[in-house]
This record gives structure tokens, sequence and C-alpha cells, in this order.
């Protein structure tokens, strides 16, 4: 335990150190995340016009949470270890007595830990410049936040990094991803929250992992309808299953490894 | 004890084909071939604890790959290996802590943190104590003299520091196998010289088997006494180092100097004349009829000066690389 606890303390602070290294480049990362920014425009103007079930200011809350869920679960892990399998680089990995995994789990973790002070600069600038969408949620509220939030992180890790097995048998399993990003982009709330959605787009949204991932924990933070203990249960069943498969293809990836170009 | 037990082991891969041009590549896209290629053959040996062995082949002769599967990197396709007691492919952490693999073309360091950042990294991971930590940076520091280096950014390091920084980070855990692919690559002679004389002190002072591949013969003819060679993933000599100059260049040099020019048609008779140059010529002589050859050059001619040497041994490996069809 206590050497689990040494691993973690190291990892956070070598990994952090490595990503503050290039400021510039965190910030650029941060902005580049304001797609919901702009969407927010587009909705607040539009429920302006016609009703969509949510008032204008509704909808600027709900896609500055969309925006601040996005900065805490931003996950790129596929192209890190499609290189690393492509250029050999896990070779080393492998070669200690720990998962590779934790590198990757790591330097997402300190990632977050330094983009929050940017991303937090954005929301008080947001709120500067339209005062009538603050709103203070309660304690209570925050917390299901962001144990909403970790668990869409952690889900969204794990099938990512699913994805990421199958560059043990193709050297392009980014592609794979691209593919899934448009229906994550389309299914889990990013471009407009699901109770905007048509009854029957819904119901098989909810089947599927990707409402969980934004639309989910978004509404806890500005208060629409949720349903608590059935979310969190699917979340946990959806991330037991990414595991299971994970790790199977992970045992049958690695008899399939070259350790190419190393 | 034999610290690494090879049993008939082998790899084989399958590799796409692709034909060049358009057509090729289509026919790349809808329908793929592969060729199954045979990395490493049948190959059997072991290595005893604390040697130091050469491993010499061509490139692409499989020496990478036999190194992948000692390391447990990669699986056998069939045979069997064992390192320090242990199934490498299994990976317990009480064989990877025992185990270290430097590959020269390839990095473990941090690149944009100082190397202290990934040793700190390696001392969670192999459970050092922070103390021990420092002890042994300062200790191998001092041996690979790379002091005042480990806190600036490894970007901003030599090549020949960044390998020291390499080879420090993978003994850090003080493993007794290590394996070497190409330590000294594109190292200029003195990091090559002072990569070396650090891997000989590290195998004296800690008894660790070494297996280590090489370009540069200099580094096999000073480290190692035996040596494995492997081509076309066939081992195909396994044996010290001097008897394989002596078995496989059964020639050697004759250089004599005359006290008067003698013609090529005279001086053929004792050799395989290799050129004349006025009062000097130089000979390839058989080992078995040297004496005798010699012997008779200094009764029948005036000599002023004879010498005989073994020719350079990058020359007799890289015959035996185009010959390839040596029996072990």
């Amino acid at each position: 335990m206590k050497r689990v606890l040494r691993i973690m303390k190291t990892f956070a602070t070598v990994y952090y150190a490595y990503m503050v290294e290039y400021r510039a480049e965190l910030l650029l990362w941060v902005l580049s995340g304001s797609l919901p920014i702009i969407l927010m425009g587009v909705w607040t103007q539009a429920a302006q016009r016609s009703d969509f079930g949510l008032s204008p200011v509704e909808f600027a809350r709900y896609f500055l949470a969309v925006f601040l869920v996005r900065q805490l679960t931003v996950v790129w892990v596929i192209w890190e270890f499609e290189r690393e399998v492509l250029e050999g680089k896990l070779s080393f990995r492998l070669l200690q007595p720990i998962d590779p995994v934790w590198h990757h789990v790591f330097s997402h973790v300190s990632e977050r830990l330094a983009r929050i002070p940017f991303a937090i600069l954005l929301i008080v600038l947001f709120f500067v410049l339209y005062p009538t969408a603050i709103f203070v949620p309660n304690i209570a509220t925050i917390a299901l936040f962001f144990l909403a939030a970790g668990l869409a992180f952690a889900l969204n890790f794990l099938i990512q990094y699913t994805l990421a097995m199958v560059a043990f048998w193709t050297e392009r399993a980014s592609s794979l991803q691209e593919f899934w990003f448009l229906f994550y982009l389309f299914l889990s709330g990013a471009i407009a929250p699901l109770v905007v959605f048509p009854q029957t787009v819904r119901t098989i949204a909810l089947f599927t992992p990707f409402p969980y991932l934004i639309n989910f924990p978004a509404s806890i933070l500005v208060g629409l309808p949720v349903n608590l203990i059935q979310g969190f249960l699917v979340m946990l069943a959806w991330c037991a299953g990414f595991f299971a498969l994970n790790r199977w293809l992970w045992r049958r990836g690695l008899k399939q490894y070259s350790g190419m170009g190393a | 004890m034999s610290t690494i037990v090879v049993d008939h082991l082998s790899k084989i891969y399958p590799v796409a084909v692709k034909e060049a041009g358009f057509k090729g590549t289509l026919t790349h896209f809808f329908k793929r071939t592969y060729r199954q290629v045979k990395a490493v053959q049948d190959v059997s040996f072991q290595i005893e604890s604390g040697e130091v062995v050469g491993f010499l082949g061509a490139n692409g002769a499989g020496k990478t790959t036999a190194l992948k599967m000692l390391t447990g990197l990669i699986h056998p396709t069939s045979g069997r290996v064992e390192v320090a007691g242990h199934i490498p492919f299994q990976r317990r952490s009480t064989f990877l802590s025992k185990v270290t693999l430097v590959m020269g073309q390839k990095q473990q360091l941090i690149w944009d943190l100082p190397a202290l950042d990934s040793f700190k990294i390696n001392g969670a991971v192999y459970g050092i104590s922070d103390r021990a930590l420092n002890h042994r940076v300062g200790e191998l520091s001092e041996m690979l003299s790379l002091q005042g280096k480990l806190t600036q950014p490894v970007r901003k390091l030599s090549l020949g520091e960044r390998m020291k920084a390499e080879l420090l980070a993978a003994l850090l855990h003080e493993p007794n196998v290590l394996f070497l692919d190409e330590p000294t690559l594109g190292l200029d002679v003195n990091a090559q010289v002072a990569v070396r004389e650090f891997l000989r002190e590290y195998n004296q002072r800690y008894g660790a088997t070494v297996l280590l591949t090489s370009h540069y013969m200099a580094d096999i003819t000073a480290l190692c006494k035996r040596v494995l060679m492997i081509h076309q993933g066939q081992l195909i000599y396994d044996g010290s180092l001097d008897r394989l100059v002596d078995r496989f260049s059964p020639c050697r040099e004759v250089k004599v100097e005359f006290a008067r020019p003698y013609s090529a048609h005279e001086l053929s008779v004792y050799g395989d004349l290799q050129d004349v140059e006025k009062q000097s010529a130089r000979f390839l002589v058989q080992q078995e009829g040297l004496t005798g050859a010699i012997a008779k050059i200094l009764a029948d001619l005036q000599v002023v000066d004879l010498t005989v040497s073994d020719p350079p041994i990058e020359e007799v490996i890289g015959q035996l690389f185009q010959a390839g069809t040596v029996a072990g």
C-alpha cells in the first residue's frame, strides 16, 4: 500500500511537471475545447425564437456545464498508445513491473490539474460577459457532479483505451476513434441537451454509453431532470463491461505484439 | 548455474507483401498476401551467471527478435526460454526487477523533463527507497561522469550524454541480467570507450550477466570472451572470440622486407602473393603451413624484416556474414 501511494505521488508530480512544461500549448488545448461555448450562442439565440423546452438561460448554463465536463473528461490515450505500439516504445513500459496503463492514467489526471486553472478563468470570464446565467449549485449537487464527471472520465478512458487495443492488430487504431467520435458527438449531449431530442432517439441513446459521458453529469450540475440511481448504475455497468473487454484484448494483444522498430 | 537457457527457440512473423505501383496498392488493399518470415529458427544456447557474451549478426539476422523473446516482450512461436529462473513472457515482477534492456536507437527517458524526473519514476516503480535511489544515482552518474547533467531537460543533452543517462535509468534497479542492443550506436569514439569501460566495470562490480549486440567490433573485442553468431535466424557459431578468428580466418598475413629486389615470379612460390613493392612484399599464408613458409622465406631469400599478423576482425566477420554457410 505504501508503495502504491509512493508510485501515485511520484507519477502525479512528474507528469504534472511534464504537463506544465508547455504552458501556451495547455491554454490552446483549453480553448480548443470551447465548441460548447459556440453552440451555446447558437442555442440561446434559437431558444429566444421558439420553444425547445429550455429557456435561453438554461441553455447557457447547460453548455457551460458541458464545457466543464469536457475539460474534466477529455481523453487522448488512443493516440499515445497507438504511437507507443507502432514505434515500439511500449517495450520499455512492458519491461517495468507495473501495468503500462498507469502512465496514461496519471498523465491524464495531472493534465486535468494543470488545465483546471485555465478553465476556471474562462468560466469567470463568461459570467462577467453574461451575468444573468450566474448560478450557484448547492454542495450536494456539486459533490454529485464531480462524482458523475469522475465516473464519466473513467468510462471515457476505458472505452478509448479498449479501442486502442486494436493497435495490436492494425496500424491505424485511431481511425476507429474518429468513427466512434461521430456517435459520441451526436448522442452524448455535446451538440444539444438530450431533453430536446425526439423521444425515440432519447430512448435509444440511453441504451448506449454516450449520454452518460456528457449529458448526465452536465444535467446534474444545472438541475435538469435525470434518474440519478439508474444513471450511476448504468455507468458502473458500462465501466465493468469495457474493463473486462479491455483486459481480454490486452492479454491477446500482447501475444500479437512484435515491438516494431525496436 | 545458467542464467539464460534457450532451447530450440523459434519466431515466425507474418509480413504483408506489397508490390510497387498503383496496381500493387490496389491488390494490397483488397487482398492482402502474407509471407511467413522465420526471424529466429531453432536456436539453443546457455549463458552462465556473470558472463559477457557478444551477439553477432548482420542487420536482419534475428538478433533483436531473439533479445525481445529473452526479455519477454514478444511471445516465441515455439521453444523454451528461461532467464534468471523465469519464463520471460509471463512478465512476473520478480523477473522484471532482475533484467534490463537498453536499446541504442530507442529511449525511455521523458524527452521534455530532466533525466532525474524519469529516474524518480523508475525508483517508485521498482520500489527503490529515496535514500537508495539517491545513492545509486550518485554512484552511477560518477561512473558515467554525468554529474551536473541530470537536472537539464533530456532534449538538451548531447547524444552521448543521453545514451549514458539511458544506461543509468536502465540500471537503477540493479538488474543482474543486462540485454544491450547496440548501446554505442551513433556515439563518437570517446563516448563509445566511456560506455564500454562503464559496462566492464558494472559487470565486475555487480557480477551481472550481459548479452550485447553491436556493430562496432571494438565493443565486442573489448568486452566479450564468448560470442554467438546468428545468420538468417540460425545460430551458426557459439564459442570464444579467438577461436572464431582462428577457425574462420585460416590465413595469416606475412609482410617481408628484403635486402634486394625480387621479381613477382621469384616470390610467388612462397605463398599467395598480394602485392610487391620494390624491396617488400605481402603474402597470405595458410595457418597450417605458416611456419614452413616462413622458414623457407628466411632460408632462401635475403630478409631484412618479417612480420606476421591477423587480418582485421571486421574483415573476418564481414566475410562470414557474406558466406553465411559456416557450420557451428
